[in-house]
């Protein structure tokens, strides 16, 4: 079974994590362009490679950082995001 | 059943990417309906080996949207004398398909598709559970008290076909008409040029050699988003896994195709007895066909709600595809901003049963350079225009 490490609770079996999509610095929505605005909501950066991705462990609510690589699933690390890496 | 070729042509009039049902139909119908014999099919495995050979290959045309149902319903037309096209037997069966509802929220909607259906001549009802259990006697209308079934929109031209053949067929019937299919070629790079009027299509290179053209049918499925990295393209484009599992053969006891989107379940029995099964996508992104246990588990739970006699049937097989999903569950057809580049993606969950029209359509689309009528819906600059096309009825399960 797959185990993913909560920053908080430990390593937990992967089921009882949310994924929340990839971590992307939004644009200001003020000052950004049409164009440029519906690549960040729409467009999506979707090659296998190691990236930080967003991740809930659902039974505590616990939002947190992970480094996964999308080509084989293999989690590098996790932390919480006011922490840092 | 193919011709073998030693090796590529130093170039060709249109290269398809893709060697699967998509890619396949393509150059059939560009050999067949345009005379466009100079094609080159690239594979980087085998024929089929994609989500062609890794769906549940249900067919219909029960969709939700105008756009969705009018593209489906020309695909299940097409399907229906395609044996005799290809003179090979793609075991086509229409079964009938029962969409269930657990719920009154569940009802409401599939009274809105029936009469979307309806208003473009499809034959799609909503019936009550009492016509369910006498369609389907073996299933258990209470699901174990948990989500009793209310009703169900029935679609009776719902079938099923034997996927590898439909791969077969195609490649057949290109290459008898000239094109040549390469398999075990892979495509590692696309030359762009600029000929005055932005990027241009100019050569493909694979781990074979370099191939000159200046049109390429991109029908990749899961590798689509490394494709368009090729040609500098960003797309919503995002993949996951999606599992599917076949029991050990049975007498034939189920006819119908059945789908439950609150049970997570869709089964058919094949021609040989098998149960084929699928639930829906993988809950995160990965670009993987590894199979999970909580996959077999889960669905194999829900199957047992709704049919409990089968507790003691083995599970035989189990696999995964990449389905390449979009954010409005329609999918990215026709050409791009790189001239001479077209695309054929965003099939998601909902590709096998679209192969006929995205053959016919794409075929249209790279021999005129321009989309055919039936696929405006789905552009590639929909996003940046804001103008999406909500196809929420695109897979029965899942979304």
């Amino acid at each position: 079974m797959k185990l993913m490490t909560c920053p908080v609770n430990g390593p937990r079996v992967i089921s009882e994590f949310a994924y929340g999509g990839e971590l992307r610095p939004m644009p200001d929505p003020g000052a950004v362009s049409d164009e440029a605005w519906a690549d960040y909501v729409f467009n999506r950066n979707s090659l296998p490679a190691v990236r930080r991705e967003w991740w809930c462990h659902t039974p505590s609510g616990v939002w947190f950082v992970a480094e996964r690589d999308t080509g084989t699933d293999a989690i590098k690390r996790t932390y919480l995001y006011q922490a840092g890496p | 059943m193919f011709t073998r070729h030693a090796r590529l042509k130093p170039g060709y009039e249109v290269v398809i990417i893709g060697g699967g049902g998509h890619g396949l139909a393509a150059a059939y119908y560009l050999t067949r309906d345009f005379g466009i014999r100079d094609i080159a099919v690239l594979e980087k495995g085998y024929l089929g080996g994609g989500n062609t050979g890794r769906n549940t290959t249900i067919i219909r045309s029960n969709y939700l949207t105008p756009e969705g149902v009018q593209f489906y319903d020309e695909s299940l037309r097409l399907w229906q004398d395609l044996s005799q096209d290809f003179d090979l037997n793609l075991f086509y069966s229409t079964r009938g398909h029962f969409t269930l509802a657990h719920t009154d929220a569940a009802l409401r909607t599939m009274r809105w598709r029936a009469e979307v259906n309806k208003h473009f001549g499809i034959d799609s009802e909503v019936i009550d559970s009492q016509a369910v259990a006498e369609a389907i006697p073996m299933m258990d209308l209470s699901c174990g008290g948990h989500a009793p079934v209310l009703g169900a929109l029935y679609h009776a031209p719902g079938a099923i076909a034997r996927h590898d053949a439909v791969a077969w067929g195609y490649a057949r019937g290109a290459d008898s008409r000239g094109a040549e299919i390469h398999q075990n070629t892979e495509v590692v790079a696309i030359e762009l040029e600029d000929r005055g009027s932005g990027p241009c299509v100019a050569g493909v290179i694979t781990n074979r050699g370099r191939i000159a053209t200046r049109k390429v049918l991109c029908a990749v499925a899961g590798y689509t988003p490394r494709v368009l990295a090729m040609v500098g393209l960003r797309s919503p484009i995002y993949v996951h896994p999606l599992q599917a599992m076949v029991s050990e053969p049975i007498k034939a006891w189920l006819d119908p195709i059945i789908v439950s989107a609150s049970l997570h379940v869709y089964v058919s029995q094949s021609a040989r007895g098998e149960l084929v099964m699928g639930a829906s996508l993988d809950p995160y992104e990965l670009h993987s066909t590894r199979s999970t246990l909580d996959f077999a588990e889960s669905l194999a739970a829900h199957m047992l709600e709704l049919f409990p006699f089968l507790s003691d049937v083995k599970i035989n097989r189990q696999w995964a595809g990449m389905a390449d999903m979009t954010p409005d569950f329609a999918p990215i057809m026709g050409p791009t901003p790189v001239q001479g580049f077209y695309l054929d993606s965003g099939w998601g969950t909902w590709g096998f049963k679209a192969t006929p029209v995205c053959g016919k359509t794409m075929s249209h689309t790279v021999a005129r350079d321009e989309a055919h009528p039936l696929i405006h819906g789905f552009n590639f600059d929909r996003f940046a225009r804001y103008a999406l096309t909500g196809e929420k009825g695109a897979a029965s399960v899942g979304h």
